[in-house]
This record gives C-alpha cells, structure tokens and sequence, in this order.
C-alpha cells in the first residue's frame, strides 16, 4: 500500500493491521516512550489548503512522534492561497524530497490528483478532500469504538452505529459507511431527508429520518457537524428546528442503552447537533478520539512509511 | 536441511543457559528477562520458567518489541508490531536478560539496546541466545549460547517452537558450505 | 490557381452501391459505376464509405477571446480531419457574438482560414446574461446569415425572456438553440446527481435540471408557434419529453454528443477533469435510450459540443477545471462504434444525423445536400474497416481535452473535400488551402 486516498484502498485485514499497530503504539505511548526512531530521516509534509489546526496537529505530533521531520505548509500566507496550483505545488514537494505528503483540500478527489499524476514520488494520505473522504478519522473511530465495545474482538461485528446529521457534506460519514460496514458493523444514517445525497441508498448503511426510534437500538451514536450556513441553502428551516428533531440532548441520551457511546469528530456546535452536558459527559469519548487519533495516525504512518519498497531486499 | 538441535537439545540448553544465568548474577532478585518476539518472547517465557522453579520463586519476564528501532525497516515490506510488555519492577538498576532464538547479524541486538535505552537504565544488560550462527556485522557478542552453529551465509537457520510450530526443533535449510 | 479535379474510385455511395465521382469545379461533375479521367487526380476508395461533407451545429471555437486554447483556423483543421466541411461556431466568445461585428470577425476568420465553412451562432440575449436580446435581426442580415441563436453555456433561464426570443426569431427563420440547464437546481454542480455522485462527494447535477427547461421550452415553441432546437440532450427523461412533443407536432429539433452516446458518469470515480463536461455525463440508463432516441429520429443530429480547453484549466482538482472536452477529430469514429457497429444506423442515417439535417436546421444551404450530380463536393470518406489509436499529443486543435486518449476507435476518416478542394487526403489534413 502507497497511498492511503480512500477507505476503499483498504481490505478489512488492512484496516485491522493498522488499528491493531495502533493498538501497540498506545501501550508504548502511555508509558514512558514519547518518541521512536522509526522514520528518522524522512519527511513529512503537511498541506493543508484548507483550515484545521486539529488534524494538522494530530498527523504532526504522530509524525514526530516516529521522529519524522515535519514541514507544515497551510493555505494562509502560502502560495496556494496566491493562486499556484496544486501541480505546481506538489512539484515543490517533489523537489524538497517529501517521502509523504498529508494533504487537506476542499476540492473532493485532491488527494487522488496528487496521486494519480505522478506529481511527485512519495505517499499521499488523505487528511480530508471535500466532501469526499476522510480516512484516518474513520480509523480513529473504529479505534475509539473497538476498545470500548469490541470485547476483544478485532473487528466490529455485530455493533449497531447510528451516524447522525449532516451525512451529505461529510467526509467523515462518508469514510465511516465504508470502514465500519467492512468491519462488521451495522450502520444507520439518521439525517433530514435534505442532507442525505441521491444515491445513498447504494450505500452500506440503512437510512432512518427518526432519531428516537434508533437511540434505543445503537450501541455507538456519531454525531456529525452542522453548519449553521445549511439553513441559507434551505436545508432546515432553523437550527432550533435542527436541534429538535436531530440533535442529542440529555432527555435523548437517557434512552441511550447502558453501554452506548456518543462520539463526535469536531469541532463541535455545542448547542446545535450536540449539547454541552452530552458532550462532557462519561458517555462521551470525544476527548478520547483526539487522543486516539494520534496513536492511529502513527500506525498509519508506519504502514505507509516503514516499510521499504517491495522489490528491495526480498529478503 | 539437517536437524541441528532435537527437542531433548533444546530442553537442556534452556536448562543450562537458566543456571548459568543465575549462576553469573548470583541469583535471581535483581534480575529482569526479557524475550524479543516472537520466538525469542516465547524462549524467555521457559527461561524464567526454569529459573523460578530453581529459585522457589518467581522471575520477573516479560517481552520487547524491537521492529520500531530496527536499522533495515527500509529495506522489507511493513511489519506487523508485536506486543511489548516490561514487567511492572521495570528495568531500572536491574539485570536485564535479553533472550532471542538466533543471533545472526547483531543488528536485532543493537536495535533492543535502543529500545531498553528508551525504556530505563538497567544496570547490566546481558543476552542469552538458543543458537550463535556467527557472521556478525556490530560488535555485539552473547553471554549464554544454547548451541553454536557454523553455517555459510546462504544458508538459514530456522528455529520452531511448540508455542508456535507445535514442534521443537532447529533445522539448517540450504546448501552446505 | 490550379483547378482541382478528383476522381474518386470505388467507395461506396452511404455505405450502399459502390460509385466513381469526378470532382470539378467545386462540384460532383459526374458519378457512374466507373468514369475515367486522364486530366484528374485518381484517388481508390475500394472498402470506403462515401458520405456527404459532416456539419457541425454545436461547435466552440474559442475566437475572439481565447485564442491560447482554439482558433477559427485550427479548429477548421481540426474540422477537415473529423471529416466537417462546416461548422457552427458558438457564440461564448469574448467579446460575446452578439453583434452583426462579431458574427462577421468570426464567418471571415472562417472563410480566409478556407478549410471549411464557419457559421457563427448568434447569441440569444448580450453577453449571455439572459436579460436582453441581442442584436438578433443584424446578425441575421450580417454577411455570417446567422440563423442559430444561442447562448450555450447559460440556459435562457427567463421564462419570458425565451418567449420573447422564439417569438422574434420567427420573422428570420431562426431558430433557438437552447442549453437546458436549470441554474437554480445546478448550483455549483459538478457531475450527474446519482450514485457515482454520492460516492464520489462532487455536488450532483440532476436530470430533472435539464428536463424542466426541455419540457418548458417545448410549451413555449408550440405556444407561439417557433422552432427551437435542444442542444446536447442528456437524459433518458429528456428523451422522453422531446418524443412527446414531436408527436404533437410542435417543431423542435435535438442533438447529442458524440460523448454522450459512449461515456457515462462512472469515469468520474478517476477524478480526471477531462471527463468534466456540461452537460455531465449520465448512466448506462441514459446512454442506451440516447441512442435509441437517435436510431429512431427523435433526437434529430449528433453535434460535437468540441469545448476545447487548455491544459491548466484540466490539470487541475476537479471542482476548479473548466467543463468540456474536444470532439471535432473523434465525432465519426465514436458514431460509427456506438451507432453503426450496433448496428442502429446504417450509413444513410449517418449521414441524414451528421449532414443533411443539421445543416437543414441552420438553414445552410450549400450544405448537406445529398451526393448527386450538380451538389457542391462537400464530400467525407471514412473507411470502416480501419480502427485508429487516440492520441491526444496528435490532435490538430489547439488543447488536448480529448476524453478518448489511448481509446482504439473505428473507422478511419481519410478524405474530407470541402467545395471540390481536398482538405484532407490520406487522413492527412493538408498545411495550408489554396484559394
């Protein structure tokens, strides 16, 4: 594996290779071990055409962690923003020597141009395309949800996950069906009838319109961001309206089963898809899949980065 | 392919390395073994079996994973990280047995130093191997042998275990010098 | 000046009885089973197919305004080598062709560069902005004659603004070629609203965009009585309106794309701009009953939409490349492997769909006409037997925005006579036409 573009790239026993490495590296990381030589002397590119301190500090601290050296290069103040283009760019990258670039972009499918054109040699991962995919958020997930529901089965098999609001803007639903039906999971979409895509009935997931009536029957419920802009475009009348119907509050968690959990990838509308006592409290993994993302991204940069190529060395 | 240690050879070799172990340190109480998977976890594993049964009491084990330190990452396909677990005593001031199946290159050696170096400061750190093929490329040289094996670098040398191949036995495959 | 006098031996009059013509004087001056020649240059056809000169309806040639991506002059050779004799060049040029001044630039550009005949399109309303006419009846009596009025590229979205048109274009007997695309539900869309889309995360475009503006324009034509022509029907939906409405009489004339009858939305998934276009590409679904459509009359012509655009705007993430893709060089081969080798048309119904009725509709009328004694030689050969490989560094237009590189396609273009002048021989289109 080169690249990781999609959850698509992977077969269920990738997917398991990597959550269980990033099993590992968590045990190494909550001792005394903050840092591995692993990838010493590669280089680590982080483009972010597109804001997100959370994900470029997650993939950065993962890539030190393995004693990668980091180069972070953001939209504000760079040459993207000046109107290079993403070629010219990563052919910069390809000239400074980037064993791998992380790459966030608006555009759905920037990642797959970066990779397909042979603009550069190195490994692209996927740190969200538009409203395509967003795979190590998907992995983390699964992480976060195998430790607390797994009862130490590898994959997900038998958990019923409800993935909540705005499932068509989401890259993050997007990578989860996939990565989580793969996994044995079963996946509902719960969402106003407006922020699900045409199409979605081809998807590895059941839809539902009526949040209530799946609470009672998920074992993980995943909150995903609304916009307050939706409303503009007509896809809800208002956020209270929002709230109403699909957004989790105290009196809907209560119906939660015992052993469920609420996740969220973030940022957060404290208040409209999520409100704050939910959101903190013990059901609540959210800080934990912050924690876990590091852990995940490191074993992804492992998989991707550790390894030479194949023909080298066969033995 | 040729046997080069029964399943009788290797059980006296693991007892024998067990008393010279603790015979070298005196006994047991400071010391900590620890094996390198997965073989060489599982050889530590019967080590400190032995040496607790010797000793009437138990011997802190436990395995270390090496494959993030390795020099030659590069050079293969991704591995697959295996467990490390340090005893709770920890390594700290202690003696550290470091077991494995063969030493070959010294390379695995040199790269569990550096991740026992990440771990604390033992106050020695010794190596026990079932089989020494020789052909070291570091400097790095074990305390306790089971068995040296002279072999020709086109050869490999390939260790099973019950825990694992349901077998003992060590083998020499390849042409013969 | 030399005169230029050809004969042609042995092809096949519409794939049908095999037929020597001789070429003279910008005429066929005679055609017999076998006709000799000492004074004419002896060109064997044996195994081609003899076709009336292919007119294009729906063709952006990118002058005045973007001259780095088409000329009038390459995309007229580009033209010659599709086997075109005449081309319709749309009005989204820069300056936009909304006045008698442009449309006359443009027909001139055509003339001097001499492979073909360039027709301009007139636009609908100025600039493209849906709001005004444009100078309809100047462009009309200009030298260019125009006929067509468009505004391709935008939808003539206003109601009344397109009653108005159809209404005024009467007193030319013109026509509106409408592009059928309701902006409000195509905000921002990328590509066929459908599976694929959902997958892919790229912003859907739905049918029912195009099929709204079909089924209203429909009404509207029949209303005032005027004749409006769809350009690049898409949907199996829009078919569907487009039947309906021939059957009540209402004159409405439609085309398609060459790449419209091939590819569907599924090539998106490579995320590859060169296969943005709009109107998007659609399903199987779509392709197969716009084919049918074509095979039975309802969809009247095949016309190239050639949108040909340079290579920064195509290498590029795909929600920031232009929309389109070239189609001049390749328009015959993907009829004859999509409509030919299915056997749904035979080559008379080629020739009816790429010759004879859009140059009916434009109103050309030194073009297709049928292969008689006394029509001009406007006259195309292609050799069915013959595949060819796509090459996009090979193409004579300008940009390279092919969607078929690498694509082994039937039937070989190999001569095109544009008014008894050979523009292509050997499917070597030559350097340079001597007036």
């Amino acid at each position: 594996m080169r690249h990781l573009l999609s959850i698509n790239d992977l077969s269920a026993s990738d997917a398991i290779g990597i959550l269980d490495t990033a099993t590992e590296l968590a045990r190494i990381n909550d001792g005394q071990v903050k840092k591995l030589p692993t990838l010493r002397g590669r280089t680590i590119v982080n483009l972010f055409a597109e804001d997100s301190t959370r994900t470029r500090i997650s993939f950065e601290a993962a890539a030190k962690r393995l004693s990668a050296d980091v180069i972070n290069f953001s939209a504000k103040g760079s040459s993207l923003s000046k109107g290079e283009s993403l070629k010219d760019t990563a052919q910069t990258l390809q000239a400074m020597g980037a064993d791998a670039v992380v790459i966030r972009h608006s555009a759905s499918g920037a990642a797959q141009r970066l990779a397909d054109l042979e603009w550069m040699s190195g490994s692209v991962i996927n740190a969200g395309d538009g409203t395509h995919e967003h795979p190590s958020q998907a992995l983390l997930d699964a992480f976060t949800i195998r430790k607390h529901l797994g009862k130490g089965a590898s994959d997900l098999k038998g958990l019923r996950i409800a993935i909540v609001g705005d499932v068509l803007h989401s890259r993050v639903a997007r990578s989860n069906v996939l990565l989580l039906s793969m996994l044995g999971a079963d996946v509902v979409l719960v969402a106003p009838p407006t922020l699900l895509p045409v199409g979605v009935e081809s998807w590895p997931a059941t839809i539902s319109y009526d949040f209530d009536s799946v609470i009672p029957n998920v074992d993980v419920i995943m909150m995903l961001r609304v916009q307050q802009e939706r409303m503009i475009d007509l896809f809800f009348p208002n956020s209270r309206e929002y709230s109403r119907y699909f957004g989790l509050n105290s009196e809907r968690m209560s119906a939660m089963a015992k052993h469920a959990i609420v996740m969220h990838p973030g940022p957060m509308n404290r208040g409209l898809e999520i409100a704050a006592d939910v959101a903190d409290s013990a059901r609540s993994v959210i800080v934990e899949q912050v924690t876990n993302g590091v852990n995940v991204r490191m074993a992804i940069l492992y998989v991707l980065l550790a390894g030479g190529p194949l023909e080298v060395g066969s033995n | 392919m040729s046997v080069a240690l029964s399943a009788q050879d290797i059980s006296r070799a693991l007892t024998r390395i067990s008393h010279e172990i603790l015979e070298k340190n005196h006994g047991s109480s400071e010391i900590t073994v620890l094996g390198i998977p997965t073989r060489g976890a599982h050889l530590a594993a019967r080590i400190a079996a032995i040496m607790s049964s010797i000793e009437g009491k138990e011997i802190a084990h436990g395995t270390l994973d090496i494959t993030l330190y390795r020099d030659d990452l590069r050079l293969r396909a991704p591995r697959a990280i295996m467990p490390t677990s340090i005893p709770p005593i920890g390594i700290q001031g202690r003696d550290v047995i470091l077991i494995d199946d063969v030493l070959y290159s010294g390379r695995t050696i040199r790269a569990a130093l550096d991740a026992l170096g990440e771990v604390g400061r033992p106050r020695t750190v010794q190596l026990a191997v079932l089989v020494d093929r020789g052909h070291r490329q570091l400097p790095i040289r074990a305390d306790f042998v089971g068995k040296n094996l002279p072999t020709s670098e086109k050869q490999s040398v390939r260790v099973s275990l019950t825990e694992i191949d349901g077998v003992d036995e060590v083998v020499i495959e390849g042409e013969t010098n | 000046m030399t005169k230029q006098r050809f004969l042609l031996k042995g092809g096949k009059i519409l794939g049908a009885a095999s037929s020597d013509f001789l070429i003279s004087n910008g005429r066929i001056e005679a055609m017999a089973e076998s006709i000799s020649d000492e004074t004419a240059t002896v060109i064997d056809l044996k195994g081609s197919v003899v076709l009336p000169g292919l007119v294009d309806l729906h063709t952006h040639l990118r002058e005045p305004g973007r001259e780095d991506s088409e000329t009038v002059a390459s995309a007229s050779r580009a033209g010659a080598k599709g086997g075109f004799t005449a081309l319709s060049a749309m009005a989204n040029t820069s300056p936009v062709a909304d006045t008698a001044g442009v449309v006359e630039q443009v027909y001139r550009l055509g003339q001097d560069a001499g492979f073909l005949d360039v027709f301009p399109i007139g636009a609908v309303t100025q600039g493209l902005k849906g709001e005004q006419l444009s100078e309809i009846g100047a462009m009309a009596d200009s030298v260019a004659r125009v006929r067509v009025f468009s505004d391709d590229g935008n939808c003539v979205f206003d109601p009344l603004v397109m009653r108005r048109a159809l209404e005024y274009i009467k007193k030319f007997d013109g026509v509106i070629a409408q592009h059928a695309q309701e902006p409000r539900l195509t905000v921002g869309s990328q590509m066929n609203e459908g599976i694929i889309s959902s997958k892919l995360g790229l912003k859907g475009w739905p049918a029912i965009a195009e099929e709204a503006i079909i089924a209203r324009d429909v009404l509207l034509a029949d209303h005032v009585q005027s004749r409006l022509h769809i350009c690049h029907v898409t949907t199996a939906g829009g078919v569907e309106i487009i039947r309906w409405a021939k059957a009540r009489g209402i004159q409405v004339t439609a085309e398609v794309t060459p790449h419209h009858l091939l590819l569907t939305d599924d090539l998106a998934s490579s995320y590859d701009p060169v296969f943005k276009v709009n109107p998007p590409l659609r399903t199987e679904h779509d392709v197969m009953a716009l084919r049918e459509a074509l095979a039975d009359g309802t969809i009247d012509i095949v016309a190239t939409d050639h949108a040909p655009h340079t290579s920064e705007t195509k290498d590029c993430e795909w929600a920031q490349a232009s929309f389109g893709m070239i189609g001049l060089e390749t328009a015959l081969s993907i009829v004859t492997k999509t409509m030919v080798e299915s056997g749904l048309l035979d080559w008379a119904g080629v020739a009816q769909r790429m010759s004879l009725a859009p140059a009916a509709i434009g109103r050309y009328t030194n073009h297709g006409q049928e292969l008689a004694v006394g029509s001009p030689a406007h006259i195309t050969v292609i050799n069915p037997t013959k595949s060819w490989v796509v090459d996009r560094d090979l193409v004579l237009s300008k940009s390279r925005n092919t969607p078929y590189h690498g694509y082994e396609l039937p039937g070989l273009v190999t001569h095109t006579f544009f008014g008894g002048r050979s523009t292509m021989i050997d499917s070597k289109v030559i350097d340079r036409v001597v007036q």
